[in-house]
């Protein structure tokens, strides 16, 4: 990974309390497990910002790296990596991800 | 090239010998998979540290020639 993609990617995900990096956007999710996760997000009624890694292939590989997974969505919460799309599910079903957001002081609708 | 379900079943039971593996063909087209692992090996450990382990048999196949795996860990009853 580039200097320049790790550099960007820290201050993404350290500058933001929930990170999504995705393919598309939340409006235009490219692939079906970035659109679950945006799903999830919505649902949970959290405010998160989003990155669009189709835009950016510096970031797209690096992000592999930064975290070793090796697919995309990603979600990090005040700068910790949680997981993919499957994990996302399997949390919000349990109620672990809106406990994990509420303990870390993370606001959401629900 | 996709992956078949046999040689994804094989990977994932060379590097976690006791897993019980459950594969489902999603789309039917050999390139959308679920699959279901379970094994004693991922006790205590985090879902991350799990599905880290399992991508980790597939060696790199993982976002490469496999796309689409839906993945679920566990551990035995």
């Amino acid at each position: 990974m580039t200097d320049d993609a790790r550099s960007r990617i820290e201050s993404t995900v350290k500058g933001n309390d929930v990170v999504l990096f995705m393919k598309g956007t939340p409006l235009f999710p490219q692939c079906g497990f970035s659109s679950r996760a945006v799903a999830i997000l919505e649902h949970l009624g959290v405010e998160y910002a989003s990155v669009d890694v189709l835009q950016d292939q510096g970031i797209r590989q690096g992000i592999k790296e930064y975290s070793d997974w090796p697919t995309i969505p990603q979600l990090y919460v005040k700068g910790e990596f949680i997981g993919g799309s499957d994990i996302m599910m399997e949390m919000y079903e349990s109620g672990e991800l809106s406990q994990l957001l509420q303990d870390q002081g993370v606001a959401t609708a629900h | 090239m996709p992956m078949a379900a046999q040689e994804i079943e094989t990977m994932i039971k060379a590097a976690i010998p006791d897993a019980e593996i459950e594969i489902t063909d999603l789309a039917g087209d050999g390139d959308h998979y679920a699959a279901r692992v379970v094994s004693e090996s991922f006790r205590g450990l985090p879902r991350v540290r799990q599905h880290q382990r399992v991508y980790a048999a597939l060696d790199g196949r993982m976002g490469g020639v496999l796309h689409a795996l839906q993945l679920t860990t566990a551990i035995p009853q």
